[in-house]
């Protein structure tokens, strides 16, 4: 199960409106070991592309560096899919490099319509994809 | 003296878990080979057909080597070298 606050939700959320029809990425980092998200960074799509994301090389390093320094972790890597689902594509899949980490995915294919966006949390693990609960709270 | 090499999380099942180890080469393309006698599997997950993967990152001194020589780069004592997968995905 993936806790997050409403604030780091809603601020995901909006950077996945912001940046359509684009897909936004990003990271919400938390100490290392904890499972908590805490620190929302959001990451510059270096694809600038509405079906593909990729973190710019050097921006990879510094926050890599800088989790490190921390002593954080990626609690939660996120994404948006701009005109389906959210859910993880193939491309989603044999791209995850991060077993501990909770993939969220935010779709914004309804954005013109202001509907409900889709905000969705799984594992990648090896391959595999396990759906999992978010529970969202007003502080952890 | 050696080079350090930075191991991101998702290969130090293939050094124990350590978050650096030691190698030596005069390229990239040597210290993966090296890496390989004492961390088996580990050259792999980064080089495929003699070419750097295309989703892992390798910096020279904090510099993608993809802008300098790929994995053909020189090495030498005293640099360091971080790899780091990608992050990226997307619907297509």
């Amino acid at each position: 199960m993936l806790t997050i606050t409403q604030a780091l939700h809603d601020q995901i959320v909006a950077h996945a409106r912001q940046d359509h029809p684009d897909e936004a990425c990003g990271v919400v980092a938390g100490p290392a070991g904890s499972g908590r998200p805490e620190r929302f960074i959001p990451m510059l799509n270096a694809a600038r592309s509405p079906t593909f994301y990729e973190f710019d090389s050097q921006d990879l390093l510094k926050l890599y560096r800088e989790m490190d320094d921390r002593d954080e972790e990626p609690v939660v890597i996120y994404h948006s899919h701009t005109a389906t689902e959210a859910y993880p594509s193939r491309t989603d899949i044999s791209y995850a490099n991060e077993p501990g980490a909770h993939y969220v995915l935010v779709s914004t294919a309804d954005t013109d319509g202001a509907g409900d966006f889709q905000f969705r949390s799984f594992r990648i693990v090896e391959g595999e994809v396990t759906e999992e609960e978010v529970k969202v709270v007003e502080a952890y | 003296m050696a080079i350090e090499v930075r191991i991101p999380t998702i290969l130090r099942q293939h050094t124990d878990g350590q978050k650096a180890v030691e190698a030596k080469g005069d390229t990239l393309a040597e210290l993966f080979a090296d890496l390989e006698t004492r961390h088996a599997g580990i050259q792999a997950r980064i080089v495929d057909g003699g070419e750097l993967r295309r989703f892992v990152n390798v910096y020279l001194n904090d510099e993608d080597v993809r802008f300098l020589d790929g994995i053909s780069t020189k090495v030498a004592d005293g640099d360091n070298v971080t790899i780091l997968p990608a992050v990226a995905g997307g619907m297509a």
